[in-house]
């Protein structure tokens, strides 16, 4: 049966839950989103009915944080309990409902990319474990893994440093490059962290698109069928970096991981 | 990040909490105005203001478009606001800061409305600890009186009627304020909260207040700005 973290919100019976829960995760510009584009008409002409989700689309809070957001005037903790309105309010209203009622739903970065950044600003993990603490545990997390100098020139050939994206919040004084660098490097070693806590299937972001999503489909694949996660690589999660496409890679089916409340 | 705790400001931090119809605003109101006159440098923070969330909370509210959930997180994204951006800068410059409602507002609303009560307290750790918190002690009865006399009709979520207790406004905040005291009563022990008898003449309980308040004020160094 579905289960969260640790509590579960007033009014939302598990045993109802029963679609699946498919979190793709990852930094800013890793190709998160072009992956879903691919995987959502993928998932359908199969048959199954998916919703795409993704952080900050709420209609409670997302207008909300955009125009906090432009201030450049948001306070750690404001920001990190802002974005935790923005889950619920998403988890309540599109989530659940599409969970019950059989949907395979995509979302574009979960509580772990929000805790990671929470984390890297210095705030207590155990804080920030709490507050997601209500947050469903997914069927199955992949993480699409970059390092930071195949990040970089993806992130300047499309859309340019962000402000946020490179952490200039935290380190006012570099430039953006170097503060985007430090920014990713130190989020990255967070998501390192994560994988193992939480059971990400690692996957390699930097071949082609391609490539990326040939393996994020046998993984999917793998978690809809309902197949047993696979046994062929032993060890921690992160360092279950699959080399060949295809069905040989492991996958997490269930993200069986202890509870961050802990 | 600092947990809840005492923190090491050189200002003072005082809060009043009570159900609605307690008459914890006037008192605040009459001890702002009296330290004023003393010479403090005083500062006045209230619930559910901060600029950057306001407008999100009131959507909220209007739409009846929060759950508890929502309801929870908003306010605690408000206070978090007004504490990294307000409250902490104060107290850190020596000021004495008043709050018209406090953390344990958010600790007996979001439970009466069903979150888990070690989640909500431990979501609001980062508050500082008050100087003092005064809880103004009121048999529902007195309340309900004072309220409904007072003004014409409650809002939505102040009633609880997103609760479904009961499809009357004035019956449902009955209920809702009802549980809300429980909520307080528990609290008293829990977070050492200073009791005022809300019953007692105006004049009576700001008496009280006064002194326990000056108590806490010339512990530590003076904190009086030049007239």
């Amino acid at each position: 049966m579905r289960e969260t973290y640790s509590v579960v919100l007033p009014k939302l019976n598990l045993a109802e839950l029963t679609g699946r829960l498919i979190v793709i995760e990852g930094t800013d510009g890793v190709g998160r989103s072009t992956q879903i584009k691919l995987l959502r008409p993928w998932l359908e002409q199969q048959g199954h009915a998916v919703l795409d989700t993704g952080i900050r689309r709420s209609q409670l809070a997302a207008k909300g944080i955009q125009q906090a957001k432009a201030g450049h005037t948001l306070g750690r903790i404001t920001l990190s309990l802002f974005y935790a309105t923005d889950l619920a309010d998403r988890l309540e209203n599109e989530i659940a409902p599409a969970l019950r009622a059989g949907f395979v739903v995509l979302t574009d970065r979960y509580i772990y990319s929000l805790m990671a950044r929470a984390i890297v600003r210095g705030l207590d993990p155990a804080w920030i474990h709490n507050v997601y603490s209500f947050a469903l545990k997914p069927d199955a997390i992949f993480y699409l893994r970059i390092g930071v100098d195949d990040l970089v020139p993806r992130v300047v050939f499309s859309s340019g440093f962000d402000y946020w994206e490179s952490g200039m919040d935290l380190y006012h004084s570099e430039d953006m490059y170097e503060s985007f660098r430090k920014y990713q490097t130190a989020l990255l070693a967070q998501f390192d962290t994560m994988a193992k806590e939480y059971d990400f299937t690692v996957i390699d972001a930097s071949p082609d698109i391609h490539a990326v999503f040939e393996r994020l489909r046998a993984g999917i694949s793998r978690v809809l069928k309902g197949e047993p996660r696979k046994t062929l690589f032993k060890g921690p999660a992160s360092e279950v970096d699959v080399q060949d496409a295809g069905s040989t890679e492991v996958s997490a089916v269930k993200a069986n991981s202890p509870s961050p409340a802990k | 990040m600092k947990r809840y705790g005492e923190h090491r400001f050189p200002g003072k931090l005082f809060v009043v909490e009570g159900i609605d119809g307690s008459g914890k605003s006037t008192q605040l109101m009459l001890l702002h105005q009296w330290l004023q006159s003393e010479g403090y440098g005083v500062v006045f923070s209230e619930w559910n203001s901060s600029p950057l969330v306001r407008d999100t909370t009131r959507r909220g509210k209007k739409k009846q478009m929060l759950t508890p959930a929502t309801f929870s997180l908003i306010h605690a994204t408000d206070f978090a606001d007004r504490m990294e951006h307000n409250i902490i800068p104060l107290l850190k410059a020596g000021a004495v800061v008043l709050c018209d409602r406090y953390i344990y507002t958010a600790f007996a609303r979001d439970v009466v409305r069903g979150m888990d009560s070690k989640w909500v307290r431990e979501l609001y750790s980062f508050a500082v600890k008050p100087t003092a918190a005064f809880y103004f002690r009121v048999p529902l009865e007195v309340a309900m009186k004072r309220i409904l006399e007072g003004r014409n009709g409650v809002k939505f979520y102040e009633a609880g009627m997103d609760l479904g207790l009961n499809d009357d406004p004035e019956k449902s905040f009955h209920i809702f304020q009802g549980r809300i005291l429980e909520e307080y009563e528990k609290m008293v022990p829990e977070f050492e909260l200073t009791t005022v008898d809300a019953t007692l003449p105006i004049e009576e309980q700001q008496l009280q207040m006064r002194q326990i308040v000056k108590a806490r004020l010339t512990q530590a160094k003076r904190l009086r700005v030049a007239p």
